[in-house]
């Protein structure tokens, strides 16, 4: 039985309806991704999960509990760690475990957690001392200390160092192999990829696929492209000739040929033949960047570089 | 420990690591005291007064501005800056109900004004040889009615202020009236007919008229109790209606 049931959730504020009728299940012990470019409706989506705004339709239920209901029993059930919530300059970080661990009725060991996380060496430091991946995990800490069976993780790498967003991914597989079931909101393809069970891509407050990873790739296309420098001038016709070529490009001193099936195998083939060496020689296949594009028709950070996210 | 005594710890610990808002919160009203009774006139019983000295009179104004201090700069700003840092919406995920966050809020601003109480009711007892309160159970009934309506006024301010500069600002704009009303500088003894109707009716007047009740002997007018009530009543009411999460 689904753990997070989502039935045709719709929010609106004013005249803009930023989730449009969202559906889709998790299963416990699942990583379940929320994929999507900034102002998807991604946040507007969990934040009806978590009970923190009322849906304008649909229904939500989490372990049962209809999670609009107010009922206190979801907050028992469900941690959440926030996009932009602090904790009080001064508090630190022992203190803010020992407050949060007496809201719960069965809560964690803390101190485990905190060890966990890497946080002990910083027991008495204030929070504002701390720094923004210390933050991050102090708040999956907070997330977790109730001893929830889902917990919400809103773009919770973002603002992290390649190293620090790494220990992160880790760390959320660990969580999860403690059988916490995951919803996790991201932006990267690269998070998605590595550690979702499943994604639902959502844009412009639509569910536009729910899928693996590969099940996404897949479904975009089985096309793969082949790039090779070759050591002589080849006419296009040798490689458009054979049935698992459907184009070929050239690009500078390189040659791009797309295809489907056993594509590698026919153009070197075809290559031997023409006594020809393939310089260079990659096969590339299709990533679920491409599959977001295809799906939604841009990249998901067009307003964005990957490397340098909005803090 | 409960959420509640746990909240309450914590909330104290935050407080008193905020140096200047203890200052204002907890200490000027007790440095303000000091102040007046080192005026040599303060000391010297006024015939108008039935023999009180001025200091006799301030003493219950300065309890009251003490507390108008605590619920105005301290309890105010403390929530609204929550809510714009978005501690409120993070605690909104939790278990912990509204109603005991502020309780939490509530208990601690209590202790420690009642805290500050006892500092100057020692310090007019020990430097000025002011009287203690002659009817103790109606004195504390009184101060605690006071808090009440205050603290209520506060969560108000902080429930109305879009952001924790403009409930400092909505705070100060609030405060001086009330503190005029109160008589820290015109005593109500001086105010003109009108002018002492408008404090009976207001919490910081019909509170230090109470107190002062209170420390000679007598129990409040029904009056000055029913003006804290309703205060305590009509505010909270709007507070606990206008309370944002975020």
């Amino acid at each position: 039985m689904a753990i997070i049931e989502v039935d045709g959730l719709v929010k609106r504020y004013g005249g803009h309806t930023a989730v449009d009728g969202v559906s889709f299940a998790v299963e416990p012990g699942e990583i379940f991704g929320i994929l999507g470019p900034n102002g998807a409706g991604k946040t507007t989506t969990v934040e009806c999960i978590e009970g923190l705004r009322r849906a304008d339709g649909g229904s939500i239920r989490v372990c049962g509990i209809d999670a609009q209901s107010g009922d206190g029993e979801l907050r028992q059930v469900l941690g959440a760690q926030l996009q932009e919530s602090e904790l009080p300059d001064k508090l630190r970080v022992g203190e803010a475990m020992e407050l949060y661990s007496s809201f719960y009725r069965d809560p964690a060991d803390w101190r485990e957690l905190i060890e966990t996380l890497h946080l002990t060496g910083k027991l008495n430091a204030p929070f504002r001392k701390l720094s923004g991946g210390q933050k991050q995990r102090l708040s999956i800490a907070l997330a977790l200390v109730g001893n929830p069976r889902v917990a919400v993780l809103d773009e919770v790498t973002t603002g992290l160092d390649p190293q620090a967003r790494r220990d992160a991914w880790d760390l959320i597989e660990r969580i999860r192999d403690r059988g916490v079931t995951i919803l996790l909101v991201t932006h990267f393809m690269e998070e998605a990829e590595r550690l979702c069970d499943r994604l639902a891509v959502i844009d412009a407050g639509r569910l536009v696929a729910l899928d693996t990873p590969a099940g996404l790739v897949a479904r975009v296309d089985g096309r793969q492209r082949v790039r090779f420098r070759p050591s002589a001038p080849l006419e296009h016709a040798v490689l458009t000739a054979l049935p698992e070529v459907s184009s070929v490009e050239r690009a500078g001193s390189q040659l791009v040929v797309t295809g489907t099936g056993n594509l590698l195998l026919a153009v070197t083939t075809a290559l031997a033949r023409e006594q020809i060496v393939a310089g260079d020689l990659r096969v590339e296949q299709t990533t679920l960047d491409d599959a977001f594009v295809a799906l939604t028709g841009r990249r998901i950070d067009a307003t964005n570089s990957a490397g340098s996210e909005e803090i | 420990m409960s959420a509640l005594s746990r909240l309450t710890v914590t909330e104290t610990r935050l407080f008193l690591r905020e140096p200047i808002v203890v200052f204002f919160a907890v200490a000027f009203a007790p440095i303000l005291l000091i102040v007046l009774g080192l005026i040599p006139s303060m000391r010297e019983p006024v015939p108008e007064l039935g023999g009180l000295r001025m200091i006799d009179i301030y003493l219950p104004i300065v309890v009251s501005m003490g507390i108008a201090l605590f619920s105005l700069s301290g309890l105010s700003q403390l929530f609204a800056s929550y809510r714009e840092k978005g501690v409120l919406r993070r605690l909104r995920t939790t278990p912990v109900r509204p109603v005991v966050l502020i309780g939490a809020q509530l208990l601690m601003a209590t202790i420690m004004s009642v805290l500050t109480m006892l500092v100057i009711l020692a310090i007019g007892r020990l430097a000025f040889d002011v009287r203690l309160p002659g009817q103790l159970t109606a004195y504390l009934i009184a101060y605690l009615l006071v808090a009440l309506a205050m603290f209520a006024i506060g969560l108000l301010v902080a429930a109305l202020a879009p952001s924790s500069k403009s409930a400092s600002a909505i705070g100060s704009l609030v405060f001086f009236p009330l503190i005029f009303f109160a008589g820290l500088w015109l005593p109500r003894e001086a105010m003109s007919g009108t002018l002492r109707t408008i404090s009976d009716l207001t919490p910081l007047g019909a509170g230090v008229q109470s107190l002062q009740d209170a420390t000679a002997g007598q129990w409040p007018q029904p009056l000055h109790l029913a003006v804290l009530l309703a205060w305590t009543v009509v505010a909270g009411g709007l507070a606990a209606r206008y309370f944002r999460w975020e």
